[in-house]
């Protein structure tokens, strides 16, 4: 196998921006199940972040404006997912994949009038001399300002859900509900604030392929993201640096197989396709078996309708 | 399937007499697009309906059009065209290859309504085929490739491997390779039409090959806006013009151009002179067209090139045209041979030079 | 200050009205979005609810369409429901569906030109087995490895669409079809073909697969011991244990059901209405039949109902689409309001509302 053609520094910077978009939405949707919420409504919130970011940033000539209104809109879009499960305790699989539907068809409306158009650029983060250092410089200081907030984002959830009050309360309502509620806990405001949260991660996935990646807004343009980005929760076994790790694994393995086609390398290119999803479904056998239920770590009311009787 | 052709034939006797009663004089004629994707995916389906745009503006009330987007091969394409049908379309577009067989079964059902399927091979007697030859395009801007890559190494973005992909990528190779015998293709194949991220992500692994010219098969920006990153990476248009990328990396375009095509054959319809023919044009009939071309081309390069248009535009120059060797070395075409239709419409092999395989 | 108590037993007047209800909300709502798009509210929405059903012009053609359209979603929606009853998560039926069509007709090609009764039962045999197959994979990584069914699942949903591409392009590319992708059309093979049973009616054999799944699934939960055990699997999983279900089994029976019917919808389809394997031969169908299992309410005859309303919106919408000029996001927009409202309204049929103050949910 000649593998000399690819060097391992540009292909961590390359996987860390392919992953980005994945590891920003399945951060959001961690916490969302942690709470005890099932949202698959992860694509149709990316997109509609993206078309939503693409739409802020055209009409401020802001990219930085952009991704809040990302975010806000798609939190927006979310708290429809919200309102439906929350407080007429619809069913959440279903709830959610009615969102991704409607958000796919209102994304497409709302961005008709912005086909073809450019959005402002956003402008490079310049660290410095630390760009220039062999090898780190690349692929630790060579990124856009929204790699690194989704590597903070990481590390804030983890402190969140592992170092504060608030964020075991959050796992509490998730773990048991009635439980949560009987301690006086108000379960429905503490998620929806989860799926607000998840919401906007989502939105800001979008915007990065919209005004980073592509960057352009079309149709349908993350094509499938979202749901990568929900398998990846569940890889991560609801664990934030386990997500980082799942998306980077996901990413790496896509850039990859893409760098050994480009390198010549000769697999059937059907099998390097592929590769991604078995390569993820193959590590999460190896890390899930031998193991007891308890490694299993999802949040025992995941999904579960929660109605105060009392 | 004789029970099948039976019944299917009688209901559709019955069916189309009752629902397309012939065009009365001052009726607009209804002319139907099924399109395989969103109108704004500023790719293959934007183009089309850039097309239908023009028949519209062209014939004014006399026609009406009408579309559907999205529309997913196989069952429900049939669907969608036996609705056009019985709402009373004279001339329906199916713009993607998948259409075919479903074209071909609802035409059997409604023999006065004409249909024109793109990309395909088969015809009958109220169904053409129409296709454009991009590997016009391809040759001017492989052409430019050759003349411009320092690395020698020019990375090319590969949707599907089907005919018209293979035939895009020989053509651009065999004109890179004719003004600059070092250079060596790299293909990637993304198994898509259209996902922004992985063209994207094709692009970089191909600049991180070493790659400063990429080419696309694919109809998303993402590679452009991916090589102006990179900065000192060139690349092409497809299907569009991508003009937001010019001056650079965006140095030239193959643009699909069937705005002609569709007008003349509306117009056909309309006096009654269609006839079921296998269309394939090229830049001489205005189907292929070629971007404008960004001043960051040297002066010479742009007028070899253009130079290149001119003759194929007079049909002196055929980009297939011997000597020509297969990928193993077995003899292809002949000195001063031209490439047979048959041939080019089913290749499905590299020529001489192209390293790698076909997947299959 | 409103709040919900929950009733004693679903309301039955509500089950009945709730639906109505819901398409008459999603009328209001819808009309508004397509006034805002500048369409007619009142045409568009006679066009997608009235015209497949009852315009002259288009029912004799369209009324059958619905059939085909509603049985495969029917048909994977039906083995779904078993799983999700079960708290057994099957997301992939996309991806058996799709397995299930590389196989049923892997099975007719490599027979070509034969002639024989006995093709199109093997075929079935094939799909049916293809499905299963591809579903066995989360369920013994399940079993045995404790491997998250959900993630394994969706993961093969895109193993399959690639291995689906692989075939187009390679292994059963028509030899006669001048290189281009895509396998031979079953259609134009006797043998292999799933025809109309009867003619204008959309009737072929895999709507009959999917009625006879209805039936068999009212069965299986109503009146057999493996129904009652998914039923008590998903609302009382420790009582379950108790009465002696074993929870392995209970995931091989429900991703084995769920696939092998999701393997034979893949099977019916190719080798009826779609005709062949082709690089996008798969439209999503095993991702919208999870929405028809929900909004059916898992049960069998709510899934009928449901699936049939979904068809109906699918062609309806496509009318609206050519006939109004409506973007087709305009009626995905559409279709995600109806079904936000059939979930929304469903509360009603198990939720009493009360006003005023009391024990206010804190």
């Amino acid at each position: 196998m000649n593998l000399s053609g690819i060097s391992p520094e540009v292909l961590i910077a390359a996987l860390m921006v392919a992953s980005t978009p994945i590891l920003l939405a399945a951060i959001g949707e961690l916490v969302v199940e942690k709470a005890g919420v099932l949202n698959l409504g992860v694509e149709g919130m990316m997109i509609f972040g993206a078309i939503c970011g693409f739409a802020v940033a055209v009409e401020t000539g802001s990219p930085a404006l952009g991704f809040l209104g990302a975010a806000a809109g798609a939190a927006a879009l979310s708290m429809l997912f919200g309102v439906l499960t929350q407080f007429l305790l619809s069913n959440q699989v279903a709830t959610g994949l009615a969102l991704t539907l409607f958000g796919l068809g209102l994304s497409a409306l709302v961005g008709q009038g912005y086909v073809g158009v450019t959005p402002p650029a956003m402008a490079k983060l310049d660290l410095g001399p630390l760009g220039d250092i062999p090898f780190f410089g690349r692929v630790l200081f060579g990124h856009d300002a929204m790699v690194y907030l989704s590597l903070a984002l990481v590390a804030a959830v983890w402190m969140f859900l592992n170092r504060s009050r608030a964020g075991l309360i959050l796992r509490a309502v998730g773990e048991s509900h009635d439980a949560a509620h009987a301690l006086g806990y108000r379960v429905v405001a503490i998620r929806l604030g989860a799926i607000a949260f998840g919401g906007a991660c989502a939105g800001l996935g979008g915007a990065y392929l919209s005004l980073i990646r592509v960057p352009q807004w079309t149709e349908g343009m993350t094509a499938g993201a979202g749901w990568i980005a929900l398998a990846i929760v569940v890889f991560a076994s609801w664990r934030p640096w386990r997500v980082l790790l799942g998306a980077y694994l996901f990413g790496g393995v896509t850039v990859l197989q893409l760098n050994l086609q480009a390198a010549g390398l000769a697999v059937p290119v059907e099998y390097l396709s592929m590769s991604p999803y078995v390569v993820t479904i193959l590590v999460l056998v190896v890390m899930s078996s031998g193991r007891g239920r308890a490694a299993l770590n999802a949040p025992a009311s995941l999904g579960r309708v929660f109605h105060a009787t009392t | 399937m004789k029970r099948r052709t039976v019944l299917g034939g009688m209901a559709a006797a019955a069916a189309g007499t009752l629902a397309t009663p012939l065009r009365a004089a001052g009726d607009p004629l209804k002319v139907g697009f099924v399109y395989v994707g969103p109108i704004g995916d500023l790719g293959w389906t934007h183009e089309h309906d850039q097309g239908r745009l023009a028949v519209e503006a062209h014939y004014g009330d006399k026609v009406e059009t009408f579309y559907q987007e999205n529309v997913p091969e196989g069952a429900d394409a049939e669907r969608v065209l036996t609705q056009m049908c019985l709402s009373g379309a004279g001339l329906i577009f199916t713009t993607s290859f998948g259409y075919m067989d479903a074209t071909l079964n609802v035409a059997r059902k409604f023999p006065n309504v004409k249909f024109e399927h793109a990309t395909g091979y088969k015809t009958a007697p109220n169904v053409a085929t129409y296709s454009a030859r991009f590997y016009e395009g391809r040759a001017v801007i492989g052409t430019i490739a050759g003349r411009m890559t320092k690395t020698n190494k020019v990375g090319y973005i590969a949707s599907y491997p089907i005919p018209e992909v293979i035939r895009g990528i020989n053509s651009a190779y065999i004109h890179a390779r004719k003004v600059n015998p070092d250079v060596e293709f790299v293909v990637v194949w993304v198994y898509t039409w259209f996902d922004p991220a992985k063209e994207g992500d094709a692009a970089q692994a191909l600049i991180d090959q070493g790659c400063d010219v990429v080419m696309q098969h694919t109809d998303s920006t993402a590679p452009q806006a991916v090589a102006k990153e990179a900065g000192n990476v060139m690349t092409f248009g497809q299907a569009s013009d991508m003009s937001a990328y010019a001056p650079w990396p965006r140095v030239t375009s193959i643009i699909d151009n069937w705005a002609p095509y569709y007008i003349r054959r509306v117009g056909e319809v309309m006096d009654g002179t269609w006839q079921p023919a296998q269309t394939w044009e090229g830049i001489a009939e205005g189907m292929v067209k070629i971007g404008p071309m960004s001043e960051r081309l040297p002066a010479e390069v742009r007028a070899e090139a253009e130079a290149l248009i001119e003759a194929m535009r007079k049909k002196e120059y055929h980009p297939f045209t011997g000597p020509l060797n297969k990928q193993d070395g077995s003899p292809w075409l002949a000195e001063g041979e031209v490439a047979d239709d048959g041939t080019l419409l089913g290749m499905n092999f590299y020529v001489e030079g192209l390293k790698g395989s076909i997947p299959s | 200050m409103i709040r919900l108590e929950r009733r004693p037993e679903p309301s039955r007047a509500w089950t009945a009205a709730t639906p109505i209800l819901a398409v008459a909300l999603t009328m209001l709502a819808g009309g508004a979005l397509f006034a805002a798009l500048g369409k007619d509210p009142v045409a568009a929405i006679r066009t997608i609810f009235w015209d497949p059903l009852f315009n002259e012009q288009f029912a004799a053609y369209s009324r059958p369409q619905l059939l085909v359209k509603a049985g495969p979603l029917i048909l994977i929606a039906i083995g779904l429901s078993l799983g999700f009853r079960a708290g057994v998560w099957n997301i992939g039926a996309e991806g058996q569906y799709i397995i299930g069509a590389i196989c049923g007709a892997g099975v007719a090609l490599a027979l070509y030109p034969a002639e024989s009764a006995l093709i199109f039962p093997a075929m079935v045999l094939a799909g049916a087995l293809g499905g299963f197959l591809w579903a066995m994979i989360p369920a013994i990584l399940k079993t045995r490895f404790n491997t998250n069914e959900i993630l394994v699942s969706l993961l093969l949903v895109y193993v399959a669409e690639q291995l689906l591409a692989s075939m187009a392009l390679g292994a059963m590319r028509n030899p006669e079809g001048g290189g281009f992708p895509g396998s031979r059309n079953l259609q134009q093979y006797p043998s292999a073909h799933n025809p109309e049973l009867l003619a204008n009616t959309g009737m072929h054999w895999g709507v009959v697969a999917a009625f006879l799944a209805v039936i068999g699934a009212y069965v299986l939960l109503n009146r057999h011991i493996t129904g009652f055990h998914i039923r008590l699997a998903g609302e009382a999983p420790k009582a379950a244990r108790f009465a002696g279900v074993r929870p392995n089994a209970l995931v091989v029976f429900c991703f084995g059901v769920s696939g092998a019917l999701a393997g034979l919808a893949g099977l019916f389809e190719v080798s009826g209405p779609s005709g062949q394997i082709s690089i996008d031969f798969n439209v999503g169908y095993g991702f919208t039949a999870i929405i028809v299992a929900f909004l059916g309410r898992l049960h069998p005859l709510g899934i009928l109902l449901a699936g049939l309303l979904m068809a109906l919106t699918y062609i309806g919408g496509e009318l609206a689409q050519f006939m109004l000029g409506l973007p087709a996001a305009a009626i995905q927009a559409f279709q995600g309001m109806l079904l936000f409202f059939l979930l929304a309204v469903d509360v009603l049929t198990n939720y009493r509302v009360r006003l005023g103050r009391g024990e206010v949910a804190r």
